[in-house]
């Protein structure tokens, strides 16, 4: 929405402002001014000039030399222009001025300084300027010459601001109107705010009374098929038209705003929605059969031309205007090419309706055509705004001497709306802003906004134009706005103490970002929805249960049309994006949620599950990844061992170099390298790595309840095992062995050696253990610890196990 | 006897002056008062001795080995100064060469803001809770007060999974979902994931976080909500930092208010970061609307309160001055190293 300072001033004469002193204080009474445009920015010592002589250049075939009256003075002017004749009145720019851009409409930021000089030989004191120049376009000044000097009209003043004769000494504001306030969709609503805001009175438009003695229900009849969808619909009729410009104030307002004038009767139209809020709509009279009017739905498939030469296809849900035989309109979005007016119209028939808000944004999306009125009538309108409205436009056509009005409207107007009244307790809304308002006070601000106070009953009554208001809440912000929120005191929530905190699972998390950053690895974040293509990328099989997925109706594009059921694809794509820029040393990690149907097609929210997904290329190796995971399950008090089954079944992984992560017999995890070919799809150009942990287990299984078991007394006893085994024997299982067959002195054991080569036979490796025993009450003998020995060497050699000595 | 004595311990000094090395002088010990030393040898050498002056004998002996332990000693410890000394001499680092560093990760600057905004609000007794980022359409709209063609459903731009179900495009629902449950008072902080239809530039993105704050208790005003988010600025922003309420509109809250903090770049004189009006926008905030409270099973007669909803991003933008928000989802490692 936007409006021109001199446009509100027309309804609150005496505001005396600077456009920032409007800005700052609207927008901290509730209407926000989201900028200004100064129209005259870049204007100065621009005076309207008469030309009394042209002769020729001597030097110069295109160029004449001119001796202009400004008033003050005559100045002779040099100017290649076509259009300038003896007599004419033009704008000026004198010596030292500015004007706003170049004549072929180039805005120059700044504008550009204009300085008296030499043209060919001849001095020249200033030139005469095009609307161009003038930092507008012919568009919005229609009476400005083709590529020539604007020239004014003959009653113009000679010596007198060209600036303010051309209404460019104005200044335009911005504002977002917020959803709630369809009354400041209109420039009497926002006045209305601004005459609150300053203190100043009031002054809407006047309406008087129009129309001749004849009666418009002679011209016209109108029906309402679908009166929940039209509460309201106004016509008037106005005969013997006369098309021709409007008035030049009211194409200025009308361009200050960035609207065009077209002719009296467009403007008008125009200009009345913009004033109240309320887009109308004329029809040329003899053209509507049957002379009626009947506002109801479209037939299915129906199409129809609007004014705009466009076909449009239809359905039974868009509201329609129709004559007696055809349609004639799309309700609220535009009118048809078959009623539209033309410049010899005789007979206009003007419609300001009120039509379903919701009704007219889904139609208006379902036809593809969103106009001004449909903006206006989806935000939902006053029903009583239209009857004001035509009559204010009718009251424009008579003053215009546009056409003559005939007596009366017709008014289809069921269920009439009503203004709410809303129960007022001064004490109550102190309580809830946390003030010391009086309530002389508060009705003082609610008078200012046109709400109305029943002493009797202690109710507020709001206007139909307000249809925010409803309860003490509403009234209380009403309060609070023109109080001013900046006057409202600070203190801090009282009474009962809560206890701030992180809930079990968010420590653990923290835990998880700690552990990977400490092991070097950095924090990524990757969207939530991906492309389902990642399953192909990932190898994953047709069948997998991964593939059924929680799909988005309206997705930004494929690419990003499911919610992800892994989290691989963000990890290697973000992998990849660091190869591909040649980062060395890769480390990453994500904490973000998989989203697992319940069902598919889904009919309940999906199960969200947190995902600590690490990825990593460059230094460190499968092992490195596994102490990550590790380190991180002993943080949060995991502390039994974890043990790696090999045969995880992930396609996406290296076949040999994968395992799932299996903690008290439960799989919360895997890890691996990645699978060579996956890495060449992603474009990952070396080996990488993952862990993806599966938080919702793990947070099951985690604590942070610690005992102190004290610290060892006796002596140690330490066997070092050394082995040779066939390679197909993982070390877990010698250290199942060693759990196993340990008995209650095992302490710890360690790998010290690993060795396949030269020395050992085909097919086998050599593996050394040291094995630590140790009892907490005595030291131990010889005998404790030879026996556990003999049981571990046992078991070990009937798995096939050759020791060594 | 005593002139033995003397040339003994004469030769012994000579010896130990003579030495060069800490063995040398091991040598000398051994050799004077060692087991098979001269010095045991002269004692061993007692019994030719006549008895009256082995006494005087016994004394000269004893004597002597002190005389030559205690210059053992000193000699031994001068010695070892020195080569202590040596040794520092030539040990001299160059310190100023490069260090050896554990490879340790960094944080998103998500995450940075986020726990900085977690930590000013848990220590004011907010409790941090989470929902569901695919939620019902009734959640994230109906029980904010955004009843089904609402028009604020559209400004949201929403994710549709069916009719009923959406990825929220706040996190509000977290609000309707906790005082359901009726446990009385509340402060609460939710932040988390949101989604909205918005083309990925500089500026958006179709997934980003917030953080939703929501007071409910009884008598709770909005100077309250006031006092509360200036204490959030400053702790988040600096103790100079200003705040100014403007009256906005949400379904949700009434009264509502937008809150712009003064610039941190230019201290509210104005600059281009904040555009030149010396304020940046930074959230969205209100009193719960009665008919919200009434939705979720609270009489607002009773309990009322106030909600706040922050940009998580924006705020990571603006307080460390990230000029593209999608730096925050390319995950380039020479990014997230400079947190």
């Amino acid at each position: 929405m936007n409006t021109s300072l001199s446009w509100i001033k027309a309804y609150v004469p005496d505001l005396d402002v600077t456009a920032q002193e409007y800005t700052d204080a609207m927008t901290l009474s509730g209407t926000k001014v989201e900028g200004y445009e100064v129209l005259d920015a870049d204007l100065e010592k621009i005076v309207i000039g008469q030309i009394e002589k042209i002769e020729k250049h001597p030097d110069a075939d295109k160029l004449v030399v001119c001796q202009v009256n400004v008033g003050s003075e005559t100045v002779q002017i040099v100017t290649g222009a076509k259009n300038v004749f003896e007599g004419a009145k033009i704008p000026v720019v004198l010596d030292g001025g500015r004007v706003a851009g170049s004549h072929d409409g180039k805005q120059v930021a700044g504008g550009i300084k204009i300085k008296k000089g030499k043209l060919r030989g001849v001095d020249s004191f200033g030139m005469m300027c095009s609307i161009e120049e003038l930092g507008s376009t012919k568009d919005m000044y229609p009476e400005a010459a083709d590529n020539g000097i604007y020239i004014f009209e003959e009653d113009a003043v000679v010596g007198s601001s060209a600036i303010e004769a051309l209404g460019r000494n104005d200044v335009v504001f911005e504002y977002e109107v917020t959803s709630n306030r369809v009354d400041c969709f209109s420039v009497v609503g926002i006045a209305r705010e601004a005459a609150a805001t300053f203190g100043k009175e009031f002054h809407p438009p006047v309406v008087t009374e129009t129309g001749n003695s004849e009666d418009v229900n002679d011209y016209i009849k109108v029906t309402v098929e679908d009166a929940d969808l039209c509460p309201r619909y106004c016509a008037r009729v106005v005969k013997n038209v006369k098309v021709g410009p409007s008035p030049k104030w009211m194409q200025r307002r009308l361009a200050s705003v960035g609207i065009r004038p077209i002719n009296n009767l467009v403007d008008i139209t125009n200009y009345v929605m913009e004033e109240y809020g309320q887009p109308m709509h004329a029809y040329d009279l003899e053209k509507i059969a049957g002379k009626e009017i009947v506002v109801k739905t479209a037939k299915s498939g129906e199409k129809f031309v609007t004014l705009d030469g466009q076909e449009r296809e239809l359905d039974e849900s868009v509201l329609m205007i129709c004559d007696g035989e055809k349609s004639v309109g799309i309700a609220g979005i535009m009118g048809g090419e078959n009623t539209m007016i033309t410049d010899d119209v005789q007979t206009m028939l003007f419609e300001a309706a009120c039509f379903d808000g919701t009704n007219i944004r889904k139609s208006s999306k379902k036809v593809g055509l969103r106009t001004d009125a449909s903006g206006k009538f989806e935000k939902g309108l006053d029903p009583n705004n239209a009857k004001a409205a035509i009559d204010r436009a009718c009251q424009l056509i008579e003053e215009l001497g546009a056409g003559e009005v005939v007596g009366g409207t017709v008014d289809v107007y069921g269920k009439v709306k009503e203004p709410v009244r809303v129960p007022f307790d001064a004490e109550k809304i102190n309580v809830m802003l946390g003030t010391d308002i009086s309530e002389e006070e508060m009705l003082g601000y609610f008078a200012k906004i046109g709400l109305e106070y029943d002493e009797d009953t202690k109710e507020v009554i709001a206007p139909t134009f307000r249809h925010d208001l409803f309860r003490l809440a509403d009234l209380a912000e009403e309060v609070a706005r023109f109080y001013g929120y900046d006057n409202i005191p600070t203190t801090l929530p009282k009474g009962e103490a809560t206890t701030g905190k992180l809930s079990f699972k968010l420590r653990i998390e923290e835990v998880a970002r700690n552990i990977a950053e400490f092991c070097g690895f950095s924090q990524g974040m990757t969207y939530s929805f991906e492309s389902p293509k990642v399953f192909d990328k990932l190898l994953i099989p047709a069948d997998s249960k991964l593939r059924e997925v929680v799909e988005i109706m309206n997705p930004l594009g494929e690419d990003y049309s499911i919610m992800r059921t892994t989290s691989l694809n963000g990890m290697l794509t973000s992998l990849a994006t660091n190869y591909n820029r040649r980062n060395k040393d890769v480390r990453l990690y994500e904490l973000g949620n998989i989203y697992l149907p319940k069902q598919v097609p889904v009919t309940e929210l999906p199960e969200e599950r947190m995902q600590f997904t690490l990825g990593m290329y460059g230094e460190g190796d499968f092992f490195s990844m596994k102490g990550v995971v590790e380190e991180f399950f002993e943080k949060i008090g995991m502390h039994k061992k974890e043990t790696y089954d090999p045969h995880a079944g992930k396609p996406f992984l290296h076949p040999g170099r994968q395992a799932n992560i299996i903690y008290d017999g439960k799989v919360v995890g895997y890890l691996g390298e990645v699978h060579p070919d996956v890495a060449d799809t992603y474009g990952i150009g070396t080996r990488a790595y993952v862990a993806v942990i599966d938080m919702p287990e793990v947070v099951e299984l985690a604590t942070f309840d610690r005992k102190y078991e004290g610290i060892a007394k006796y002596p140690a006893v330490t066997r070092d095992i050394s082995m040779v085994m066939p390679k197909e024997i993982l070390v877990g299982q010698v250290e199942d062995v060693i759990e196993k067959k340990g008995g209650a002195y095992l302490e710890s054991y360690k790998l010290f050696d690993l060795y396949e080569g030269a020395q050992i036979k085909a097919g086998f490796k050599s593996v050394a253990y040291s094995i630590v025993f140790r009892a907490k009450d005595k030291t131990l003998e010889e005998a404790d610890v030879t026996a556990a020995m003999t049981r571990i060497l046992k078991a070990l050699e009937e798995m096939g196990i050759e020791l060594r000595q | 006897m005593k002139e033995k004595l003397q040339s003994i311990q004469e030769e012994a000094v000579r010896l130990i002056q003579a030495a060069d090395a800490p063995e040398k002088l091991n040598d000398v010990k051994v050799r004077f008062l060692g087991k098979k030393g001269e010095l045991t040898a002269v004692l061993k050498g007692m019994k030719d001795v006549a008895p009256e002056d082995r006494p005087k004998v016994g004394q000269l002996v004893n004597e002597t080995r002190e005389a030559i332990e205690q210059l053992l000693e000193e000699t031994k410890t001068k010695m070892e100064r020195a080569l202590r000394e040596e040794q520092l001499k030539s040990e001299v680092i160059d310190v100023t060469l490069p260090s050896k560093k554990n490879m340790v990760g960094h944080r998103h600057p998500n995450t940075i803001a986020l726990e900085e905004v977690e930590r000013i609000f848990i220590g004011m007794g907010y409790e941090v809770v989470e929902g569901p980022e695919v939620e019902y359409d009734e959640y994230n709209f109906e029980k904010l007060n955004i009843p089904a063609d609402h028009p604020a459903k559209d400004e949201q731009d929403t994710f549709y999974i069916n009719k009923d179900i959406v990825l929220r495009t706040q996190t509000s629902p977290v609000q309707a979902r906790v005082m359901e449950k009726g446990e009385l008072p509340i402060r609460m902080i939710a932040p988390g994931r949101v989604f909205r239809s918005d083309e990925v530039d500089a500026t958006h993105s179709p997934s980003f976080h917030q953080i939703e704050g929501l007071v409910i208790d009884k008598n709770i005003s909005f100077a309250d909500l006031k006092g509360t988010l200036e204490v959030f600025a400053k702790e988040l922003f600096g103790p100079e930092t200003k705040t100014k309420f403007r009256p906005h509109h949400f379904p949700f809250t009434e009264p509502s208010a937008e809150v712009d903090v003064t610039c941190f770049k230019c201290g509210g004189k104005g600059c281009r970061f904040c555009k030149g009006s010396g304020w940046i926008e930074i959230l969205g905030c209100g009193m719960v609307h009665p008919h919200v409270l009434e939705m979720c099973g609270i009489d607002p007669e009773e309990y009322n309160g106030f909600a706040f909803g922050v940009g998580l991003e924006r705020i990571a933008l603006l307080k460390y001055e990230i000029d593209d928000m999608r730096l925050l989802y390319e995950n380039d490692i020479r990014f997230l190293k400079q947190f």
